[in-house]
């Protein structure tokens, strides 16, 4: 199988030039594959590093050393624009949290992504009403920006846009957490879809009962996590 | 080749820039500042005030003469250009959208002349056309036709800064120089602008060079973000890297210091 996310010895620390220049080393010796068609669930504590690791895919955080390969890009050492051509084309983020221009109406929130990638409109709003009706998201809010919405509402919107685009590798950070179980099915059914089509995936997902239907393996960060430097042992 | 090395490998930067240093008598303007900028990308330059800069973009989009440095544009150096090829540039590929809309408007013009000038500019002669052209760019920028022959005078504030694009985009530049485009603007209205400008970099495959204080509004509009202080660059990345992951200690004070709403 096709390796779709590859990371070999990544590190990460950070350093708080503010608070004494203190140097917080998260992440030590960190390896993980993704293979096309396959969806990987991190587990471990809270603060063990689960979203930290899903950031450093992402290129959000920087990375101290090693190498992450997506597709076939090396993440860790990329330029900013070809990250801003790897998350446009192949790499897609489904954070907890949704950012977008206030106002814009929640269609176009959704049809974003594929109007970026030059999907003409008609078509990327087709597709997007096609996923917020089957999120069930009502049809009189789509002309309404999701700023206002439930967070449950949110949620949904966020996936939907995450899910707009085929991509070909997708971090989700717990997409079921707010959800009723009819839409829990709903998501759940995306993830095996996306899957089905060979989507790599890599998720956080705290509902026990999804991470077993949907993920192939279990990743626990703990293992990535450095040895205290006062102890010499696991923090 | 993959997808990624052509990306890489196909398009030159539209910008290039190496080294700029401006010096005001013994102060610092900007000091050494590189960069490259790709069609199609917006990068975003924040710090507070007396950073650098408006210095910057001013020198960059020939206001003012750097001491030290090369800017070049396509491949072709503006700092050697002679005065009438760099004002056609300015003309023809250029735009500068300015902080206060009265500085880059004609007051006493109508809101149709705004627009219709600068094509005048650039050697449009039909009336007719250059109307149509105008009222179509109103409506872009979300500005009710009936409005064409209103003097910018008795416009709301948004609306001015609305006709500020519209003037500055209807020659169809490939470059767009704004100054802090947002401020002083209500909230509310500066979402609307915010909205509208991120349409236009995508449909128009714009590259747009922005400065600004609001770290809220280079998240939602660039690219990659370049953080100056005392006129040096102290960091730059990809914007949201930068804000989530700030690496320098000025970075750090800069985002941990804005309030979350």
């Amino acid at each position: 199988m096709t390796p779709m996310i590859k990371i070999t010895d990544l590190s990460k620390s950070f350093t708080l030039h503010n608070q004494g220049s203190a140097v917080i080393p998260v992440m030590a010796g960190a390896d993980l594959t993704v293979a096309a068609g396959e969806c990987v669930g991190l587990t471990g504590q809270s603060g063990a590093g689960k979203s930290t690791l899903m950031r450093m895919v992402y290129g959000n955080y920087l990375t101290a050393g090693g190498s992450l390969i997506v597709g076939d890009l090396d993440v860790a050492r990329a330029l900013p624009r070809e990250i801003i051509a790897l998350r446009r084309h192949t790499l897609g983020y489904v954070s907890q949290f949704l950012r977008v221009v206030p106002r814009v109406p929640t269609l176009d929130v959704v049809a974003d992504p594929l109007l970026s990638l030059g999907t003409p409109i008609a078509e990327a709003r087709d597709r997007a009403a096609g996923l917020l009706k089957r999120l069930n998201i009502p049809e009189r809010l789509w002309p309404l920006s999701p700023t206002t919405f439930s967070g449950g509402e949110q949620q949904r919107v966020n996936i939907a846009r995450g899910f707009a685009h085929a991509y070909p590798v997708l971090l989700l950070d717990e997409p079921t957490a707010s959800l009723d179980a009819v839409n829990r099915e709903v998501v759940l059914g995306l993830i095996e879809e996306a899957k089905g089509r060979g989507a790599a995936i890599l998720g956080i997902f705290h509902d026990e009962a999804a991470r077993a239907q949907v993920c192939d393996r279990l990743v626990d960060v703990t293992g990535f996590t450095p040895p205290n430097p006062k102890t010499g042992v696991a923090a | 080749m993959t997808v990624m090395e052509r990306v890489v490998a196909t398009d030159q930067p539209l910008l290039k820039v190496e080294g700029l240093t401006k010096r005001y008598g013994a102060r610092i303007g900007c000091a050494d500042v590189s960069f490259d900028l790709f069609p199609g990308e917006v990068l975003g330059i924040v710090g507070e005030s007396g950073s650098g800069k408006s210095t910057l973009l001013s020198c960059l989009a020939g206001q003012q003469r750097p001491d030290l440095g090369r800017v070049a544009y396509e491949g072709r150096d503006v700092l050697a250009m002679g005065e009438t090829e760099r004002r056609r540039l300015s003309r023809t590929d250029w735009a500068y959208v300015h902080q206060n809309p009265r500085d880059g408007l004609r007051m006493g013009v109508s809101a149709g002349g705004n627009v219709g000038e600068r094509l005048m500019a650039v050697g449009a002669r039909h009336y007719g056309q250059i109307r149509g052209k105008a009222a179509d760019w109103l409506g872009r920028v979300e500005i009710a036709v009936d409005r064409i022959d209103d003097r910018p005078s008795a416009f709301s504030g948004g609306m001015q800064q609305r006709l500020q694009i519209a003037r500055n985009l209807v020659t169809q530049p490939r470059l767009v120089f704004m100054d802090e485009p947002t401020g002083g603007l209500d909230v509310s209205v500066q979402a609307r602008l915010l909205d509208l400008l991120r349409g236009l970099v995508r449909d128009l495959g714009l590259s747009v060079i922005i400065v600004t204080h609001d770290l809220a509004v280079v998240r939602l509009l660039a690219h990659r973000l370049m953080v100056m202080k005392s006129g040096y660059v102290v960091e730059q990345g990809l914007t949201d890297q930068v804000l989530d992951d700030p690496q320098h200690a000025y970075t750090q004070l800069l985002v941990s210091s804005v309030l979350q709403v």
